[in-house]
């Protein structure tokens, strides 16, 4: 794994799937389109900001609601490489990690408080440090689970070939 | 070891004698479900992987799947037609015979089919391609809800990572007064735990309550285990449980239950009989007030539909709330399956509705996820038996919408403002 390098997307706690990716774009199936309309629920200048390699950094149970895939997908296809929260929910939480589409990053509340919008922020996932280069700040994140890191590092739970058990 | 009815049934499809939170293991599943979204999500990873060269012949058991079509249903235009004959194709290409199509035969939310058609039994690992699968393990099930990815992986491996869960136990003791409904319930329990309270847990249901609980009821509790983030919802079966599946399979089962002195991460006691009709505020299901709070609150439309809000008794108690009274905001009650719709109409509720001045229309989760059939514009208010009131969920994103029993949306319609059922002259 890499080192990834990004600008900040700030947002507050409980960011649901149905402000990431509204329920009447879901029979959408390009994935373009989908990110045309991503975080449309929640910031309607997200589309316009965004630059591929850009980071979401928001409050407590990122993504909670419904189990639509096309939410890390309207993410991943607007240019985000990874989320970075305190908590995640669950469903958004495995398909971002089973579906490869981005990193969803468990940082602490206090380094949640700290980051603001438009930080520059350089992850170095193997060592588990953030460094926030507009303020020569450095956090840690918390370490993926055994599972999940196996599974990144597989490029998705498709191409994951678990051990014997 | 003890092992409660979540850790037991995940140990036994893991192959293992016993599991603990915390353990991650691959379990084989027994039933998978995708609807007219997750399928066409999975039938695209179907494609992607035979563009990279890899052959998929066949499923790993055809017989064990089942599709449904319930969002954008009837078509809502050219693409989500579009999208049932890409779920077509599936079907017929993979040689899956259970599947429940819009507009023949028994149809309706996949949610409502898993306990009407008794596809899912006690002891089954389930995992569908919605968030709400959670609603089945009130068969006690241990039923999740997860994307298309692990969907499509379930349909090709029938296996699955889980890390195994702590378990939430909620005992409700006494008696629901007849004002209040299985939805006042989860209500509060969302509002004291908040919309991550039950994060990466299963939430359990006991006590004299939930067993004086009507099957139908019950799901409404599991259902909107999701609302707390909730890994799964489970309810330990019971005879009601057996004799209600017994009515509609002769599929036999043994049903698991939790063990005796199995441990729980926390235990929350309720005392029904102290239930009030509550309501939960835009824009969070946690943010929730007595419905007598905001007894002002004027509104433009009652939604009676969904998974988890137009079952049939859901729908007896709006019928029993709207006899010889009229509707005075638009209302929309939408029978969950057609063969509640069926029973509504024998037992004359369908009657009741019409004559109260409500439309009543076709099984669809349509408005609930603000998609089509009803959905809210700017500044538009609306209280509905549903389960999600974020931002733009059943339509523009400055519509409102409060979440409340059946009875309680139904007393609403009648006045047009929120109104505690035991308010109603």
């Amino acid at each position: 794994m890499t080192i990834l390098r990004g600008r900040v997307h700030k947002y507050g706690a409980n960011i649901d799937t149905d402000v990431i990716i509204p329920g009447a774009y879901l029979k959408e199936m390009d994935p373009k389109k989908l990110a045309t309309h991503a975080m449309e629920g929640v910031d309607s200048e997200f589309t316009k900001k965004v630059k591929p390699g850009d980071f979401v950094v928001a409050g407590r149970n990122f993504g909670c609601g419904s189990s639509r895939e096309h939410a890390p997908i309207a993410l991943k296809y607007s240019g985000i490489k990874a989320v970075l929260a305190p908590t995640f929910a669950r469903i958004f939480y495995r398909n971002a990690v089973d579906g490869s589409h981005l990193l969803p990053i468990e940082i602490t509340d206090d380094a949640y408080s700290k980051i603001e919008k438009d930080d520059e922020l350089e992850i170095d996932l193997q060592n588990g440090q953030i460094k926030n280069l507009s303020r020569g700040a450095s956090y840690t994140m918390k370490p993926f689970p055994d599972i999940v890191l196996k599974i990144i590092q597989a490029g998705g739970l498709m191409n994951y070939k678990p051990d014997k058990h | 070891m003890t092992m409660t009815i979540t850790e037991k049934i995940i140990a036994r499809a893991a192959g293992k004698d016993s599991v603990s939170p915390g353990d991650v293991v691959f379990a084989n599943v027994d039933k998978v479900m995708v609807h007219d979204v997750s399928g066409p999500g999975v039938a695209t990873i179907f494609n992607d992987l035979e563009k990279e060269g890899h052959k998929i012949d066949k499923l790993w058991d055809p017989s064990r799947i089942w599709v449904a079509e319930d969002h954008f249903v009837p078509a809502s235009d050219k693409q989500a037609a579009q999208n049932i004959g890409t779920l077509e194709d599936f079907v017929k290409r993979f040689h899956i015979s259970k599947h429940f199509k819009y507009g023949i035969g028994q149809f309706g939310i996949c949610h409502t089919l898993s306990h009407e058609e008794a596809l899912v039994l006690p002891g089954e690992v389930y995992v569908g391609g919605d968030s709400h699968t959670n609603t089945t393990g009130a068969l006690g099930a241990f039923a999740v809800g997860m994307g298309h990815t692990d969907v499509a992986y379930v349909m090709l491996n029938g296996t699955i990572w889980f890390r195994v869960p702590e378990t939430l136990l909620f005992k409700i003791n006494g008696r629901l007064p007849d004002y209040a409904m299985a939805k006042d319930m989860i209500l509060r329990i969302i509002g004291d735990i908040g919309t991550d309270g039950g994060a990466y847990y299963a939430m359990q249901f006991d006590g004299s309550a939930v067993r004086e609980m009507a099957m139908d009821e019950r799901i409404t509790l599991t259902n909107m285990t999701t609302e707390a983030g909730a890994k799964n919802g489970v309810i330990d079966p019971d005879e009601k449980t057996v004799e209600y599946l017994k009515a509609r399979t002769s599929e036999k089962f043994t049903p698991v239950h939790g063990d005796k002195g199995a441990e729980y991460a926390k235990v929350y006691e309720y005392e029904a009989g102290k239930m009030v009709p509550l309501v939960a505020k835009p824009y969070s299901p946690a943010n929730v007030v007595e419905a007598r709070e905001l007894t002002g609150v004027e509104l433009d439309k009652a939604y009676v539909g969904s998974c988890t809000g137009a079952k049939l008794t859901d729908l007896r108690e709006v019928a029993k709330i709207l006899k010889g009274r009229k509707v005075k905001i638009r209302t929309e009650i939408l029978p969950a399956a057609q063969s509640i719709f069926m029973q509504a109409l024998k037992e004359g509720l369908v009657q009741i509705f019409m004559e109260s001045g409500a439309l009543v229309g076709p099984p669809t989760c349509g408005a609930c996820c603000g998609a089509h059939m009803g959905v809210l514009r700017k500044n538009e208010v609306c209280i509905s038996t549903t389960n999600r009131n974020f931002p733009g969920r059943m339509g523009d994103k400055e519509s409102k919408t409060y979440l409340a029993s059946p009875k309680t949306a139904a007393a609403s319609a009648v006045t047009g403002r929120i109104t505690d059922p035991r308010d109603l002259r």
